[in-house]
């Protein structure tokens, strides 16, 4: 796995995805990507930063629930049809995704970044010829 | 003019009564210590014998029962005969999880259905009625309790038992009911659905018996006048048979309590000091007729007044006033009674901290239950399934406990407001 990504519980109350994010910007992290899921009543903010053990240091110091799982970074070409190509490639390997999302940012070669959760290893995906992208790529300065 | 199911002994002189109580209470404590040992133990330790209880003076010198007991003595070491005399039970919520039992002979539901006989009779309900019986039937005594009484008096019962209120009023129309029965807040519910409806011009109800929780006279007035009824309330508990124990007359001040088979007392919840008519305090009954279940001296954890104050409607039972709280922290939650310690303990039991807060609010005339409860980093997972999973069990191992729905809200950790270091448990926003 190449990207750690960081959940946290969301209780439903209003400002609370507010105030995490205020805590991720006074420690001075740079956040990389944000998913938010929800169930009836609460929810999960998946959150990728380039300090992910500082995030996860910081949002625990300040009582929250949170927990760390290492997740996939796919580039996607940003042209019609793009991600359909990926996410073809992937159902021929009998991928079965549990969540994904986009993230910010390009590689400078007009590619876009989905992060995946799957439960199969990075390596399917590089073996199904896809670009799977490494933490330093995506700005994660932290190993 | 009043009219009165039993004449002869409600409107009895005061010493007739009490001579009838006192030569109950004597047989009654024979009866509990020669076929109760748990209580006769309890007797025994207060140094009392049956030889010591002469008149119902003698009372104050029983040892108490308390809601404690019951549950210690689960499922059925308060029972006074051989089960095989016993045609039924009833059971309540216990404080942690375990339910009390209560057991009845044939004797002891005939009793019953002759309290809940008078209690209809004061309401001006007579054999020409048609009765719909909406409290729920089953372990409740709500449903069999208004049942057997109504019956008994020979009106036409409708047993409906609660919810599926589309059926309700139906019936209600179809069959020209004449009397509900039903909590307030559920006559409160099907008042405003049958005027919403504009069924209001269908319906023939003229009296309503309301029971099993808290309401104010402003919740009566209301329901009155958008139903067409005179309301009445009814007072009881499983532990001593169920509604029936207590019941309004005409005149609508307090209620008369039963009392050629249950002996009402007042004390101080905090001392156990008896207090005299007219002290507001605990509300403690003795069962002094019935023999499958014999409670002697029971704390109900009522709060109320008793009087005898003479009553125009020519009953001379002693009046107890609506409870105006609880000296233990039970709810009554639609009707249905809600200890915090059985949420904690389903809390605990799925894995979650005992650090909760009860949220018990009226909305539209119902009575709603919020729990928040503090995720934990064990319960927490980055799979939504999982977490909705977890709460799923939660949610139905707490219907399973408490019986009715609690909405569970997951909350940060530590999060729930403490003052003084003391969690606030229970916020009831109920204006009642």
């Amino acid at each position: 796995m190449e990207v750690r990504q960081i959940s946290v519980f969301l209780e439903n109350r209003s400002g609370q995805l507010a105030h995490i994010c205020r805590i991720i910007a006074d420690a001075g992290l740079n956040m990389k990507a944000l998913n938010r899921a929800e169930t009836s009543d609460d929810g999960i903010v998946r959150l990728i930063t380039d300090k992910p053990e500082k995030t996860v240091k910081v949002l625990a110091d300040d009582g929250l629930v949170c927990s760390c799982t290492d997740v996939v970074a796919i580039s996607v070409p940003d042209v019609p049809g793009g991600l359909a190509g990926v996410l073809e490639e992937i159902a021929r390997k009998n991928i079965s995704i549990e969540y994904m999302y986009s993230m910010m940012g390009n590689d400078g070669n007009n590619h876009a970044i989905m992060v995946f959760q799957t439960v199969e290893q990075a390596d399917v995906f590089s073996k199904a010829g896809l670009d799977v992208l490494k933490g330093k790529d995506l700005g994660i300065t932290e190993a | 003019m009043e009219r009165y199911y039993n004449k002869e002994i409600e409107c009895a002189p005061r010493e007739q009564l009490r001579a009838m109580q006192s030569e109950r209470l004597v047989s009654q404590v024979r009866h509990v210590w020669d076929n109760v040992p748990y209580y006769r133990h309890k007797m025994e330790e207060a140094g009392v014998s049956p030889a010591d209880i002469k008149s119902i003076d003698d009372i104050t010198k029983l040892p108490f029962l308390k809601k404690d007991d019951l549950r210690e003595s689960y499922p059925d070491g308060l029972r006074g005969v051989p089960a095989k005399q016993c045609v039924r039970i009833h059971s309540t919520s216990g404080t942690t999880g375990k339910r009390v039992v209560a057991f009845y002979t044939k004797e002891d539901i005939d009793l019953w259905d002759t309290c809940v006989a008078r209690a209809l009779v004061a309401a001006g309900i007579t054999d020409e009625d048609v009765v719909q019986v909406c409290y729920g039937y089953g372990l409740f005594t709500g449903g069999l309790g208004l049942h057997g009484g109504a019956e008994k008096l020979g009106c036409l019962v409708l047993p409906m038992s609660s919810g599926t209120t589309d059926r309700q009023l139906q019936f209600m129309e179809d069959l020209k009911s004449t009397v509900l029965c039903c909590t307030p807040s559920y006559a409160a519910y099907l008042a405003e659905t049958i005027n919403e409806r504009g069924l209001r011009d269908r319906i023939h109800l003229r009296r309503g018996i309301f029971g099993a929780e808290a309401w104010s006279e402003d919740m009566r007035a209301s329901i009155e006048s958008s139903l067409g009824l005179k309301a009445h309330d009814i007072y009881g508990l499983t532990e001593l048979s169920g509604p029936g124990v207590a019941y309004e007359c005409s005149v609508q001040k307090g209620m008369h309590i039963n009392e050629d088979h249950f002996y009402a007392e007042i004390i101080d919840p905090d001392t156990g000091e008896s207090l005299p008519l007219g002290s507001k305090g605990e509300l403690v009954i003795t069962s002094l007729t019935k023999k499958g279940f014999p409670l002697l001296r029971y704390r109900t954890r009522d709060i109320c007044i008793l009087s005898d104050e003479k009553c125009a409607c020519g009953r001379t039972f002693v009046k107890m006033s609506r409870p105006m709280g609880r000296s233990d922290d039970m709810l009554i939650i639609k009707g249905v009674n809600v200890f915090p310690s059985q949420i904690e303990t389903v809390l605990l039991q799925q894995g979650y901290p005992a650090n909760y807060q009860i949220i018990v609010d009226r909305v539209n005339n119902s009575d709603t239950l919020d729990v928040l409860v503090e995720m934990t980093a064990e319960n927490f997972s980055d799979s939504l399934s999982k977490i909705t999973a977890k709460e799923k069990a939660l949610v139905a191992e707490m219907k399973s406990m408490l019986g009715i729905y609690a909405n569970v809200h997951l909350v940060t950790p530590k999060s729930i407001t403490r003052s003084e270091g003391k969690a606030v448990r229970v916020i009831d926003k109920r204006k009642i």
